[in-house]
């Protein structure tokens, strides 16, 4: 009786699970293998070894690299203070609200913001730089990432300060350490798995995310999952883009392995 | 002290100011008669009637909201299902395969299910259009239902089954008047998340939809990638109302539920 009803709630669910999760990973890894009549070959693996294909890997992990980065000089402050204040929660939320706006709109306002006529360009004016070409530059994509991405990294560190217990801080400040001592020696490294979750929360779309590159910069920056999106779409060498897709998901993989895997419920999908 | 206190305020200010201030940017530039988003020239209502009398856009937002609800709906049976499933299998090694692969979906990256679920509809000869797309929308919503129901499926006293079923209940009435009420809030929170998602996705989408069918979300990436049109800035001020709308039900929703459990950053 009990195994009956057992096997009738994991039918839907495994089937699910068969037709969306392996069966899809597993065309991926069948397609890196043929070119572009649908022959067995090796030749994209040889291929993604060139220079073309790891300048490419390169650029893009370095790019993620300084997102990542660039966020987290943000969120730490922003999320450590957050959790000074009264009514956390609620500012909280404020944080997240913007994360929720379709992504593509606010890519979009960048258009605006940093056009030839942008208020960015007329603040360049009057502070005598003169206007600049700021779209369709590796800067602005990664400042318009590093913008999308500060929520993404600010929800888990505040939620692993949040949890450290104050009497932690209290003790290290009575015992004569400096506030940045505090920091550096006490916070910090309590609130690591934090840092280790939004860093994985960023990276990873940081790698993929296509519609960025492709409105902000665009063909000033390649990343990983531009090259994806040209290859299945654009030039339909899906053998080669596959291949890239491997590489993109061994890539996760390593980054999940390194950060930790407490950042998966943290927040959405990569 | 006092001077101690101001520079966090500043700080916080300073990077409230930056994450809001595209999206008003947006809404303001909505309103201006110029067509362009710089110089305000004068207030105008213009981009609005266009986004409403654009029967194509208005087709687009129906088709999306079909979608975004007949997935939700698909998605959210499945997914109780799921949790379900993951809740009665014993075998503690199953049980964390069953988990690891429920998670695949939700941490790779959109790229990633978008090429593998277009290989996948080509090899099965499902035409790319509403099908695929809502196929694909199911299939990426399905973990999120399980992740927001299981928990509470997981904190249910099992001697309230065990109860329902000394009392003399079946085994449907035991699902049907036990388990299922309890676990409702988790239940109404993974619909409203699989519909957010849905409603939001442009990269899945985008690689699964053929030439006949577009979302909204495809549809302002194809406009953006023109340039700058003030219907976007008018759709993003009415998408941006709407959004608010469902981030406060939702919030009542979890409230009454207990906690912010699923709140989450999103994409």
């Amino acid at each position: 009786m009990q195994t009956k009803s057992r096997n009738f709630y994991l039918f839907p669910y495994t089937f699910w699970i068969a037709l969306f999760v392996l069966a899809p990973l597993g065309l991926v890894l069948f397609y890196s293998f043929t070119d572009l009549n649908g022959e067995f070959t090796l030749g994209n693996y040889g291929a993604f070894f060139t220079s073309t294909y790891l300048q490419l890997t390169l650029s893009s992990f370095w790019y993620a690299f300084l997102i990542a980065i660039f966020s987290l000089l943000v969120a730490y402050p922003t999320a450590l203070l957050l959790t000074k204040t009264k009514h956390k929660q609620l500012w909280l939320l404020l944080i997240i609200v913007p994360s929720w706006i379709n992504l593509l709109l606010k890519v979009y306002a960048f258009l605006g913001i940093f056009g030839t006529y942008g208020p960015v360009n007329a603040l360049l004016e009057v502070a005598g730089i003169g206007p600049q070409q700021l779209l369709f530059t590796d800067f602005s994509f990664v400042l318009v990432s590093v913008y999308i991405f500060i929520p993404f990294m600010i929800l888990p560190i505040f939620n692993a300060l949040d949890k450290l217990n104050p009497s932690i801080v209290d003790a290290s400040r009575d015992l004569g350490a400096s506030s940045w001592t505090t920091f550096r020696h006490v916070i910090f490294p309590l609130t690591i798995d934090g840092v280790r979750a939004g860093c994985q929360l960023v990276f990873i779309p940081s790698l993929s995310l296509f519609m960025i590159t492709r409105l902000i910069a665009g063909n000033q920056v390649t990343t990983l999952g531009t090259a994806i999106e040209q290859h299945f779409l654009v030039t339909q060498n899906w053998g080669m883009g596959a291949t890239i897709a491997v590489f993109l998901i061994i890539a996760m993989v390593i980054i999940m392995f390194l950060t930790g895997k407490r950042g998966m419920t943290n927040g959405k999908k990569a | 002290m006092e001077k101690k206190r101001k520079w966090p305020a500043i700080y916080l200010s300073i990077v409230f100011v930056i994450l809001y201030a595209p999206i008003f940017y947006l809404m303001y530039y909505s309103f201006n008669s110029a067509g362009t988003m710089y110089s305000f020239d004068g207030f105008t209502l213009d981009w609005y009637r266009e986004v409403f009398q654009d029967t194509r856009l208005l087709v687009i937002v129906l088709n999306t909201v079909i979608n975004a609800l007949l997935s939700a709906v698909v998605s959210t049976i499945i997914g109780v299902f799921g949790a379900l499933a993951i809740m009665y299998v014993k075998t503690q090694r199953i049980k964390n395969t069953l988990l690891s692969l429920n998670n695949v979906l939700i941490v790779s990256p959109d790229v990633i299910i978008g090429a593998s679920f277009l290989i996948l509809f080509t090899i099965i000869g499902i035409q790319l259009g509403f099908t695929s797309v809502l196929l694909a929308h199911i299939a990426f919503s399905v973990p999120i239902v399980v992740i927001m129901v299981l928990p509470k499926l997981q904190e249910m006293s099992p001697a309230l089954i065990d109860a329902a079923r000394d009392l003399g209940a079946s085994r449907f009435e035991v699902l049907s008047k036990v388990i299922l009420p309890y676990i409702t809030p988790g239940i109404f929170a993974g619909f409203f998340m699989a519909l957010t998602y849905s409603l939001d996705d442009f990269a899945v989408t985008f690689f699964v939809t053929g030439n006949g069918f577009t979302t909204l979300s495809v549809e302002i990436y194809s406009l953006a990638r023109q340039g700058v049109s003030l219907t976007i800035n008018a759709l993003s001020t009415i998408i941006f109302l709407v959004t608010i709308g469902l981030v406060i039900g939702y919030y009542f929703i979890s409230r009454q539920s207990g906690g912010l459990t699923g709140m989450g950053v999103r994409k």
